[in-house]
């Protein structure tokens, strides 16, 4: 039976701040009030603010948690000098290459773009040397015809109208403009992830058997909304010729469960290697604007967020997953915190004769509390992190004046947008690849919930787990 | 606070009556727990939900107060609560909650 390992990871930010309007929120809050649109436009960040970002930076890669957390908040008031856009495992990408982007994932003329955003596009997207001659635009003229005379949405680049896509089916809400613009995003930022992982890491896209995509965009048609996949259209792509795959439905925890099932996969040989990926999510940009504005700072989910990882054999690259101490949280166990981290945390490890101090860095829900906070959301892996601390001294595995230095060393601070299924813990996967390759760390372990209440089907939360370890641990 | 639940309270009060209950929050942090405290006695502050404009008025705890801890069976409160005893920031919790209750200064 071969170990599985996560090998290699990738992750992008596309900078869109000119698709914040078309956010969920966002869209029903401009309906009810239009003139609010000039004041969250005027509060939406430029390019250099975005890349500067502390915790930008940290989910590409530049800068490591641990530096995140020496930096006082709020992390607005201090940007990182000279900051790149290119990261050790991640990039920063802007608007126009994400509109190239979507182009060149349109299989079926959805989207049109002007001439001028073509151009823009054109000179910032990077290789898919196969597909960007899909990337053109129309003159002015035509865009205005086809925005008149057509049911659609139109696009917007630097404020200016700019592009349109178009509702494919009148009469089905699942073909409607809105939910395809949602999952040609998706599409095209997962598409990025996976071209990126791939072109850096130890695989080609031949090389790819089986692809698990654990964003939350429902793709499909009026008879089985949310039935499709976008696994197999994100392969098609980046050219992963002799792959097949499926779509992991499961919240914020989708991505957790997508390892654990890709480590189960590699070690069965059913496959060898298996990419987990995870696009943006546009309904989720600008979700909570309304509380940014209160408080006067700048509109912050002005960034779709995308990932992917490879599963594959472990070959001492990368990060051994230790398939015999995954977590998850059974439909009876409760949904105190107590029960939920009892399952997903301090069960697995009892299992394995290990305890809680054992772990040297827990990532739990990363989501940017800077983002959070200013609503009712409050610090989300603090909260998390201390409940973890606290479990740890009702275990009596260390005394009640140990719980913040518990949460400093073996917790990090958030630094991921709140993209759903993004922050689950896995954001910190390529920090954890470094930490490890340089002897840093020996264990992580992911820990994500899912909300499934919210989609009114049950009361019931969910959660899973998995722990890795370094490969020099022999 | 959820536009769902807002929605809730609000119909509750209608139905049930004021003076007939009592809203118990479980947030595990100062900042929520202040919000849901304030949505709920002063009315919604994001002026987005049901209760914008609506003050109800109604008597808001959090169940890590001393004064509901009590009415609780100690095994029960540990198993279900423990946790979040431990964890939470009690103290803070308890002050912006007991503001809106009060309707007056923090102290």
């Amino acid at each position: 039976m071969a170990v599985p390992a996560i090998l290699h990871t990738a992750y992008v930010l596309a900078h869109a701040p000119d698709f914040v309007r078309y956010g969920s929120k966002p869209t029903r809050e401009l309906a009810a009030n239009p003139s609010l649109l000039q004041q969250m436009t005027a509060a939406l960040r430029p390019w250099d603010q975005v890349v500067a970002y502390p915790p930008n930076q940290v989910f590409i890669g530049n800068l490591s948690p641990d530096d995140l957390a020496a930096i006082p908040r709020p992390w607005l008031d201090h940007p990182v000098a000279e900051a790149s856009p290119q990261g050790p495992f991640g990039q920063i990408i802007t608007q126009a290459a994400l509109y190239g982007l979507m182009m060149l994932c349109d299989d079926f003329e959805l989207l049109t773009i002007s001439e001028r955003l073509a151009e823009q596009a054109r000179a910032a997207v990077v290789g898919f040397e196969g597909r960007r001659d899909k990337i053109v635009g129309v003159d002015d003229g035509r865009l205005a015809a086809l925005i008149a005379g057509n049911e659609g949405l139109t696009l917007y680049h630097d404020g200016e109208v700019a592009g349109f896509i178009r509702t494919v089916h009148e009469l089905d809400p699942s073909l409607d403009a809105h939910v395809l613009f949602e999952n040609l995003a998706c599409k095209a930022t997962a598409v990025q992830a996976v071209s990126d992982l791939l072109a850096g890491g130890p695989i080609d896209p031949v090389d790819v058997d089986y692809l698990l995509n654990t964003g939350e965009e429902a793709v499909g048609d009026r008879y089985q909304r949310g039935g499709g996949s976008l696994s197999k259209a994100v392969g098609e792509v980046v050219g992963c010729l002799n792959a097949t795959g499926a779509d992991i439905k499961a919240f914020c925890a989708a991505p957790v469960h997508a390892i654990n099932m890709a480590g189960a996969m590699v070690a069965s040989g059913l496959h060898e290697y298996v990419v987990v990926l995870g696009g943006g999510s546009q309904a989720k940009m600008g979700m909570k604007f309304r509380a940014h504005l209160r408080n006067g700072v700048p509109v912050m989910e002005d960034c779709l967020a995308s990932m992917a990882f490879v599963v594959g054999p472990d070959d001492g690259s990368g990060a051994r997953l230790r398939l015999d101490v995954t977590g998850k949280h059974p439909i009876g166990a409760g949904s105190s915190a107590q029960a939920v981290y009892q399952a997903l945390v301090v069960d697995p490890l009892v299992r394995a004769g290990m305890g809680m101090t054992d772990v040297d860095r827990y990532a739990v829900e990363l989501h940017n509390p800077e983002i959070t906070e200013p609503g009712d959301s409050g610090d989300v892996p603090k909260t998390n992190y201390r409940t973890l601390a606290a479990m740890a001294v009702l275990r009596g595995e260390i005394e009640r004046g140990a719980m913040d230095e518990f949460v400093a060393s073996r917790g990090m601070p958030g630094f991921s947008p709140t993209q759903g299924h993004i922050p689950a813990g896995v954001p910190y996967l390529g920090h954890a690849l470094a930490a490890m390759r340089s002897g840093e760390i020996r264990r992580a372990m992911i820990v994500a919930k899912g909300s499934l209440f919210l989609g009114r089907m049950t009361q019931l939360v969910d959660g899973v787990s998995f722990l890795i370890e370094s490969p020099n641990d022999d | 606070m959820d536009l769902d639940d807002q929605a809730n309270v609000n119909r509750l009060a209608e139905e049930t009556g004021k003076d007939e209950m009592i809203v118990l929050l479980g947030q595990p942090d100062p900042n929520s727990a202040g919000l849901f405290a304030e949505t709920v006695t002063r009315g919604d502050p994001t002026w987005a939900g049901p209760l914008a404009g609506v003050p109800l008025g109604l008597p808001v705890y959090h169940i890590l107060e001393e004064e509901i801890k009590e009415t609780m069976d100690p095994d029960l409160y540990q198993e279900h609560v423990g946790l979040m005893e431990l964890s939470a920031d009690v103290d803070e919790i308890v002050k912006w909650v007991k503001f809106y209750r009060e309707g007056g200064g923090v102290g």
